[in-house]
Order: C-alpha cells, then sequence, then structure tokens
C-alpha cells in the first residue's frame, strides 16, 4: 500500500448497519451519557457512604510543629481524622512513586509543595467533612522555598528532601542518549550553529472530571473494593497490594466512567490510599473526590522543562547535528510515570523527522517545591517536549538562514526508503513517508497562497498611512513523529511490571462475543474500535461484541491506556485473539463439513468448502458447534476462545504534518488562531469519526498550552493557576474549525497495521501555533503561552519568563 | 430549611442545609446525577441545567434559590413518553460530540436552550453560545457540528416537547 492510497472501509454492513470491521461507526457508548446515565466514580452511592475531605499546605516549604485536631474529631458529624502520625502507625506514611522515589501520602515532617496531603477526615457527608477542615489547627514553621528550578542546585538552596537519609542538595538525576564526541565534531565544523533557550511550562491535564475513589474494605471477607478515576486499574491494584501488603486476590479496582485522563489518572495519589485508610478505620465505605482547586494544585502536572537547543547545518539548509540540555523540574517528589528505563521518558527521540548523523542530550532532573508528577497530559512520555524543542530549533534555524520552514523541512525530512530507520539515539521508526504528509499538509492549507497574502500584508503595513490595527497574519508549521504503543516488555517496565496487556476474547455458543481488556477508555471509544477490531477479523457483528474493561476481578492483567498504547498493544492483542479464534474455528467448521480445514476457504464470517461456496459455516453455526456435542479432532478443546497476552516487538511511530495560520492583534497582543490543517497518518483507520475526535481534541490542547495554559508560580512557591478562572483552557471560541488530512503508511509490525493516534494531535500542535505567532511577530523565539500580554511584551522585545509571575 | 422544586415536571422536595447547592441537591437529593460538578467557579458549565426556561450553573446557584420554581436537567431531554432522544441528543450521537461525556448533559442543555432561541444558528452563534461549557475531548468541532444537526433536525415533537 502506497503512502496516499487510502484502504476502503470493511464493504460490509451488519444486520443494525454498522460496518462488519472498519468504517464509521456511531459509538456504542453514546447511549448511557446522552441520556445522563453514565456512571463515574461521583455517581456512586453506598449504602453508609461516609465522605472524606483532606486539608492541603498553605505553604510551599514548612516544618510541621504541630497538628491539634481535637476540635475536629469533636464535630458530631465527623467519625475520623487521619493525620500523617496516624499513618505512620500503620507504615503507611509514605508510598513508592511510579519512579523509585517515595513520596509522603500525609506530611508528617515537612510540608514540600502548596496543596500538599496534612490530614485527612471522614464524615457524614461532604460539607461537613470540609467544615472539620477548618477545625484543624497546624502550626507550621514556614521555609525558604525553591521555586526557580534553575536555582535548585544552588549551594546555598534549601534542602528539600531531607527525608532522605544522606541528601545534601536536590538533585535527581543526570541522564543522557546520543553521542556528544559525535556532536563536537559536527558542531565545530559546522557553517551555522543556531543556539536557542526555551521553556516549556508546567502545564496541567485537567480533565473536567476531577480524581477521586470510593473504597470500601469489607470487614468481614477482607475484600478491598476500590472504584477509582485510573486509566490503569490493574497497576493501580498491584501497587495497593506492594504499598499496603494487602493480598492482591483480594483486591478489586474498578475504574467506571471516566470524565477525561490525558494522564492525570496515571498515578495514585494520597486520595486515594486515604479513602482505603478511611474505610479500614471506620469500617464503611468511603468517598474522596477532589475539588478542581487540588486537582490544578496537587495532580500530576506535565512539562516543565527548561531546555537549551543547538542545531548545527550547512549554510543551504542540510541539518547536521542537535544537541540539548535539559532543566527537568520534577516538583517535590519524583512521581514520574516512565518506563524504569528511561528517566526522561521518550525525549531522546528529539531528533524528530529528519535525517542527520548527530545526536545527544543531557537531562538534569530537580527537585523544586511544587506539586510532583512530570509526565502528563498527553505527551508520550516527553514526546510533547521534544517535538516542541526540534520543531522551534528547525524554525530557529529557517529564520537566520532566511529559508522558508516548509522549504527548510522537505529538505532534511526522512525519505520514505529510510525505513526501517534507526535514529542517531537508538530508536528505530517503523514506517513512514513524511514528504507526502508535508506535501498533503501544504496542500490542503494552500501554502503558497498563504505565504503571497502574507507577503502583501506586510507590504501593505509598511506603506505610509497604514492601518495599524491591521492583523499580523503568521504561518506555522510542526511535523512530528510519535512514538507509541509501550512496551516491548524487555525495555520497557513501571515499577517492575513489563508493559505488555492481557485480552480475552469469547465468542458464546449463539455467536455473540465479549472481550476483555487491560486497557481502560476515558472517552476513546474502545466500548466500539475494540468491537470493530474482532468483526474485522471474524465478521461477527459489532454490536455483538461486548467489550468489558476497566475491572479487575473481571478483566486480564495489562498496563492500562497512556502513551497512546491502547490500540498498539491491547488492539494487536485483540487482532490476534480473534485470528486464533478463526483459526479454531477453521477446524471446528472443517469437523462439521467432514473434510480437512486445508479445504476451507474464509469470507467474512465464515468458512466455506474451496470450489462449493455453497456448502459452508458461519461464525454463529461454529459457534454453537463448539460447544455442542460436534465430535472434535484429537486434542482439540470445546469452546470459542482465545486469551492473548501482547508483547510489542517495537513501538509504532505515527507521524504528521500541522499548519497553523494566526493572526496577532498589534495594539492588543491578542492571537486568532484562524486555520489549523492536521495531517496525520495513524496507519489504516479503524473508525476514522473516532480518529477524528482524537485528533481534534489534541489540537484544541496544542492551542491550550501554545496560548493560554499555564501554572505559574511567585516566589514563595504559591501556585498561581489554582482554579479555571487562573488556569485558562481554551474554549469553542479560541479553536478554529479544525480542517484534516491523512495519509496511510502501515506499521509493518502492528497485526492489523495501526499505529494509535490518541496524542498525536497535542505532541505536534504546540509548535506548529508557537512557530506561527513568532512568524507573525517575525521573532526568532519567545516562550509559550501567546497570552495577550506576553505577545505583547515579546513584541516590545521584553518576553516574560512563564514559569514565574516575579522574577 | 425545605425547599419543593419540579425537576422534569416531577415534584421533588427535601429538608436541605441552606448552603446547599443546586447540583448538590439534584445528585444527592433528587438522586440526578447526569448533571455533573467539574470546577466551582461557573467556568467550565458542565453543571448547566436550566431554571424556569434558561440554562444557569448549578454549582453556583443554591438549591434554595430554586425552591418555587422549576428545574430541567439532562434526564429530562428526551421525551418523557416515549423515550426518544432529543434532537440535540441524536445529533451528539450521529455527529460523535461527545468523548468521555463528562461535559455532554451540560452542553446539551446549553445548546438546547440556544435552539430554542434560535432554531438556524450559524457557525459562529453556535461557538459563542457554548463558550460557557467546557470540553477537553473533543476541540468543540463535532459539538458545532451535532448542533447544526439538531438545528436541521428538528421535528414538531420536540419543540413541543422542550417548550
Amino acid at each position: 500500500m502506497t503512502a496516499t492510497e487510502i484502504p476502503p472501509p470493511d464493504a460490509a454492513l451488519s444486520p443494525a448497519g454498522n460496518p462488519l470491521g472498519f468504517g464509521r461507526m456511531l459509538r456504542k457508548e453514546d447511549a448511557r451519557f446522552l441520556r445522563g446515565q453514565g456512571h463515574y466514580v461521583d455517581d456512586l452511592r453506598l449504602p453508609g457512604m461516609l465522605h472524606g475531605a483532606i486539608l492541603r499546605s498553605p505553604y510551599a516549604h514548612a516544618r510541621i510543629v504541630s497538628i491539634d485536631t481535637s476540635a475536629a474529631e469533636a464535630h458530631p458529624k465527623v467519625k475520623a481524622v487521619i493525620t500523617g502520625a496516624v499513618l505512620e502507625t500503620l507504615n503507611l506514611a509514605w508510598m513508592p512513586t511510579l519512579s523509585g522515589d517515595v513520596t509522603a501520602v500525609l506530611a508528617t515532617d515537612k510540608v514540600r509543595y502548596q496543596g500538599q496531603e496534612v490530614a485527612f477526615v471522614v464524615a457524614e457527608d461532604e460539607y461537613s467533612a470540609r467544615d472539620a477542615l477548618e477545625l484543624i489547627d497546624v502550626e507550621y514553621d514556614p521555609l525558604p522555598a525553591v521555586v526557580d528550578a534553575r536555582h535548585a542546585l544552588d549551594p546555598d538552596a534549601p534542602v528539600i528532601r531531607d527525608d532522605l537519609e544522606g541528601r545534601t542538595d536536590n538533585h535527581i538525576y543526570d541522564w543522557e542518549a546520543g553521542d556528544a564526541a559525535a556532536c563536537e565534531e559536527v558542531f565545530a565544523k559546522a557553517e551555522v550553529v543556531v543556539a536557542q533557550d526555551m521553556i516549556y511550562p508546567r502545564v496541567h491535564p485537567a480533565p473536567m472530571e476531577t480524581c477521586g475513589s470510593v473504597a470500601h474494605m469489607d470487614p468481614v471477607t477482607g475484600k478491598l473494593t476500590v472504584w477509582t478515576t485510573t486509566q490503569a486499574p490493574h497497576a493501580h491494584r498491584t501497587v495497593y497490594a506492594l504499598v499496603a501488603g494487602l493480598p492482591e486476590h483480594k483486591i478489586q479496582i474498578i475504574s467506571p466512567d471516566i470524565g477525561g485522563g490525558f494522564g492525570n489518572k496515571v498515578g495514585i495519589y494520597p486520595g486515594y490510599v486515604l479513602s482505603i485508610v478511611g474505610s479500614i478505620v471506620t469500617k464503611a465505605p468511603v468517598k474522596w473526590m477532589e475539588d478542581r482547586s487540588e486537582n490544578l494544585m496537587s495532580t500530576s502536572f506535565a512539562r516543565d522543562y527548561h531546555m537549551h537547543g543547538e542545531i548545527a547545518a550547512t549554510k543551504d539548509g542540510k541539518i547536521l547535528g542537535l544537541r540539548v540540555n535539559v532543566l527537568a523540574d520534577h516538583g517535590a517528589f519524583n512521581g514520574v510515570a516512565q518506563p524504569t528505563k528511561f528517566p526522561a521518558g521518550f525525549f531522546h527521540i528529539f531528533t524528530g523527522s529528519y535525517d542527520y548523523p548527530a545526536a545527544h542530550c543531557k537531562v538534569t532532573a530537580v527537585y523544586t517545591n511544587k506539586a510532583l508528577g512530570g509526565v502528563a497530559y498527553a505527551c508520550s512520555f516527553r514526546i510533547t517536549e521534544a517535538v516542541y524543542l526540534v520543531e522551534r530549533m528547525v524554525d530557529c534555524l529557517a529564520f537566520e538562514l532566511k529559508m522558508d520552514p516548509a522549504e527548510l523541512r522537505m529538505k532534511n525530512l526522512l525519505r520514505p526508503e529510510q525505513f526501517p530507520y534507526t535514529t542517531p539515539t537508538g530508536w528505530e521508526y517503523d514506517s513512514g513517508n513524511y514528504p507526502a504528509a508535508l506535501d498533503e499538509a501544504k496542500r490542503i492549507a494552500g501554502y503558497d497562497e498563504l505565504r503571497r497574502e502574507q507577503a502583501e500584508r506586510r507590504a501593505a503595513a509598511a506603506e505610509p498611512g497604514a492601518d495599524p490595527a491591521a492583523p499580523l497574519m503568521g504561518i506555522g508549521i510542526s511535523f512530528f513523529t510519535e512514538g507509541v504503543g509501550a512496551g516491548p516488555r524487555k525495555h520497557m517496565d513501571i515499577l517492575g511490571l513489563g508493559m505488555a496487556d492481557g485480552c480475552d476474547l469469547r465468542v458464546h455458543p449463539t455467536g455473540k462475543a465479549q472481550l476483555r481488556l487491560s486497557v481502560q477508555t476515558q472517552g476513546q471509544g474502545h466500548e466500539t474500535t475494540f468491537a470493530q477490531i474482532v468483526s474485522h477479523v471474524l465478521g461477527i457483528p459489532p454490536e455483538d461484541i461486548e467489550v468489558i474493561h476497566g475491572d479487575t476481578d473481571n478483566t486480564p492483567f495489562g498496563l492500562g491506556t497512556y502513551g497512546s498504547r491502547s490500540t498498539p498493544v491491547s488492539g494487536a492483542a485483540a487482532a490476534v485473539a480473534a485470528q486464533r479464534v478463526k483459526d479454531k474455528a477453521r477446524i471446528v467448521a472443517a469437523a462439521a463439513l467432514e473434510c480437512s480445514p486445508d479445504d476451507l476457504e474464509w469470507e467474512h464470517g465464515r468458512w466455506y468448502v474451496k470450489g462449493d461456496p455453497s456448502k459452508g459455516q458461519t461464525m454463529a453455526e461454529i459457534a454453537m458447534a463448539s460447544h455442542g456435542s460436534l465430535e472434535l479432532p484429537e486434542g482439540v478443546e470445546g469452546h470459542l476462545d482465545a486469551s492473548v497476552v501482547y508483547n510489542p516487538p517495537n513501538l509504532t511511530y505515527p507521524f504528521g504534518c500541522y499548519i497553523a495560520v494566526v493572526d496577532v492583534d498589534p495594539q492588543t497582543g491578542q492571537v486568532k488562531v484562524r486555520r489549523f490543517i492536521a495531517v496525520d497518518d495513524c496507519g489504516p483507520r479503524i473508525n476514522p469519526m473516532i480518529v477524528e475526535g482524537q485528533v481534534h481534541g489534541g489540537l484544541a490542547d496544542g492551542v491550550g498550552m501554545a496560548l493560554m495554559e499555564v501554572i505559574a508560580f511567585d516566589s514563595d512557591g504559591n501556585n498561581l493557576g489554582g482554579s479555571f478562572m487562573d488556569y485558562l483552557l481554551p474554549t469553542s471560541m479560541e479553536c478554529p474549525s479544525w480542517e484534516l488530512g491523512q495519509t496511510v503508511t502501515p506499521s509493518p509490525h502492528h497485526p492489523i497495521g495501526v499505529k494509535g493516534v490518541g496524542e498525536s494531535a497535542t505532541v505536534g500542535s504546540p509548535a506548529a501555533v508557537v512557530n506561527a505567532v513568532l512568524d507573525a511577530l517575525q521573532l526568532r523565539h519567545a516562550d509559550m503561552p501567546f497570552t495577550p500580554a506576553a505577545t505583547w511584551r515579546a513584541m516590545q522585545g521584553r518576553p516574560l519568563r512563564p514559569d514565574l509571575a516575579i522574577e | 430549611m425545605r425547599v419543593t422544586m419540579k425537576v422534569n415536571g416531577q415534584e421533588t422536595t427535601a429538608e436541605i442545609e441552606p448552603r446547599l447547592l443546586l447540583v448538590h441537591y439534584l445528585r444527592e437529593s433528587a438522586g440526578l446525577t447526569g448533571t455533573h460538578w467539574g470546577c466551582d467557579t461557573s467556568n467550565c458549565g458542565a453543571c448547566t441545567v436550566w431554571l424556569d426556561g434558561a440554562p444557569v450553573k448549578s454549582c453556583t446557584t443554591l438549591a434554595a434559590m430554586a425552591d418555587g420554581h422549576e428545574v430541567r436537567t439532562v434526564e429530562g431531554l428526551a421525551d418523557p413518553v416515549t423515550g426518544d432522544l432529543d434532537p440535540v441528543q441524536q445529533g451528539f450521537m450521529e455527529e460523535h460530540g461527545l468523548q468521555c461525556g463528562f461535559c455532554t448533559p451540560g452542553m446539551m442543555m446549553t445548546a438546547r436552550a440556544l435552539l430554542d432561541r434560535n432554531p438556524d444558528p450559524d457557525e459562529d452563534t453556535i461557538r459563542e453560545a457554548i463558550s460557557g461549557n467546557l470540553c477537553r475531548c473533543t476541540g468543540y468541532e463535532n459539538i458545532v457540528r451535532a448542533i447544526r444537526w439538531a438545528a436541521t433536525h428538528q421535528t414538531v415533537d420536540s419543540q413541543e416537547v422542550s417548550a
């Protein structure tokens, strides 16, 4: 299949009019959501259920002198008040993070960021629980805070993690990839070297549903059930078993409908553990739901990378090398959720989509007095930062060479014949046709016409008497290569758990099927897409295939949904399981038809005798025969099931080209995104409607990060993004009508060729918008987000530090 | 204090604290969990319901303020007799206007109010009408299309139900 050839959807339709496999299909899950009958954690009500609330630190850094809970305990509706001292008696005051550090469940010695958990109240209702928080008297001894990551390693910086024995500074790790010596050589000889500092500010995934849980420890059976907002229910179960010493077979994690995740719901938060402790202490179910400020101030942030890039090239624009130094602000605890061997995630994919021999990166991570986290928000384990870096550096190079950024990219893109391609930092890109994607994006955008318009506007603006309010037009390009679908398990694990995922497919006697998955949807439409995958292989109508997920008692083990891994990993598991069922169905059909399996041919949903299509068995007939009295060949078991654990041989590498067109108001600094063109190649599209929806959402993320989203801090470490009045999300007014295109390059190693798409647009779009704004301003660089004030300052030559309100 | 209000045509009553928010009254006292809580500051619109025919954000409306008034929630969008979906609900399904579903009830209540006021809104009008409802999944594109779908598939029945 060539890159631009779009495969037709599976032609046949089911009795309900759905495609028997790939194609546009309305979502099965919509029926409940449209009627207000979704079932989110906060919708759960259990008999005798109590409510928890968390007292949080007002300080970024302070020693706890004393905590007096007596007045709260005297509140008539309060059932329990839990402090760090109580947890210490249970050996639960600290818990491991997903990256080998520990984090406080409730602070015992010090608070280390504003919003950190200090005490937990359990009461008869939520209002009373929150009332009682006011009755807790905590005496703090404030300490100087480390807010600016660039000063975290100063000799006189306060040591944040004095809980760790022998620790005398705020250094977490240094990590390198690539070849520093090769870079030295290339950079020393290069005709052109451009260096640029840039910040990818701290942002927050901010799903519409905040995090929460309902825990019920049954005092009779000893079984713990936790309904919780998690993207990875099985991983949570194992961690609870390891943390609390609870028997894993007595823990059931149920992840019901999840109101958006975007990475925010991968980690384990103190509130989840506290709801469990609360249930153990009170012997009743305990619900804890954070409010929006708690979500923004204390749960996994994203990014916070201070980057210094250097790009080397020839005078005519052939890139020779790229090197980068990163200062990574990890907050007060190292709680990033990356595969263990990759402390900076997949950042070392920063070489991007281009062909050059030399690359090197060094990442230094530090503690600061800010909330922990650092992987969330649809970033594919830091590929968002990597793509932003390289796409900004390429534009910086174009700026210095006075070259068209599209032309510069085309000159350096990897060529189709180079795939599979091993990058200078060791990734093996599976497949791609990058020039075709760039050409397609330019075609949809009418790129040459846009450049002509821009030139005319600039000429008009230079005329005497020109309109001072005439908008400044900018065009920005971003080309991205994503890497999704972690493992393979020998290279990738989280907390020692290999990144492979299980799947069980059972075809019932009447030919209806159930598919059980380890991954968990947060809106991606798994109940529809995965049914289509099975339908594609087996021809069973998708409406006859029920997808079961989000319940550890009823699904096979696997690491869950993040890093765009559901379709690349579990989608492969489902396809392989369906293929195994199909292979077994052939044997059963042969037995029923009294012929050899080799004599049978397949057409959608039916094995038939070669040369005699009238003699055959449908899947429904085969399913009944499998469960019936038909004598099967020696060694063939009855029933029609398959269990698969899929261990991906490599990541899949979706890619795409995005073009943003912006107008900047020269008098106010307001940026309007006039157009946004997104060409994505994620391999064949199982359900194009869902794929496009995934892209739309990611593009809005990109506009948000480029133009408004930032969690800044003042010099005392006060979080200045603690509500939706301060942390701005894009609305329908800031988002243009997205213009989508596609090319199709299947993955050669995925059973059905698909690559995953969930995070592509979030990864690729911020650089396009930023490049467009800077093109409009004719500046080489300024840091996002381009709020009107920041844009105005950049136009005046006084760009702002986005991460700090006060320098 | 005791409050009484009609919710989706049904009279409800409960003894409440005066400070109880309408969103919590609907979810806890009336048992209608289709209305979601998302932000506390009136920004996100997940809690949007109708109070006497006009959309309000129920996270910043006291239940006491609805005493003696009529409230309509997402559970009251479909035809109460036949269960048929309102064109807005159908449009959200047809055009993939929802993903995680969390903002959807508030978004649809806002959309229904818009279409009752303006049965044929253009894209700009739709975007402005839903600008007080945040969605983190869809990038709004398909929500706009869903509301356009509803505008072009209005039925006499739905007009009567929503009136």
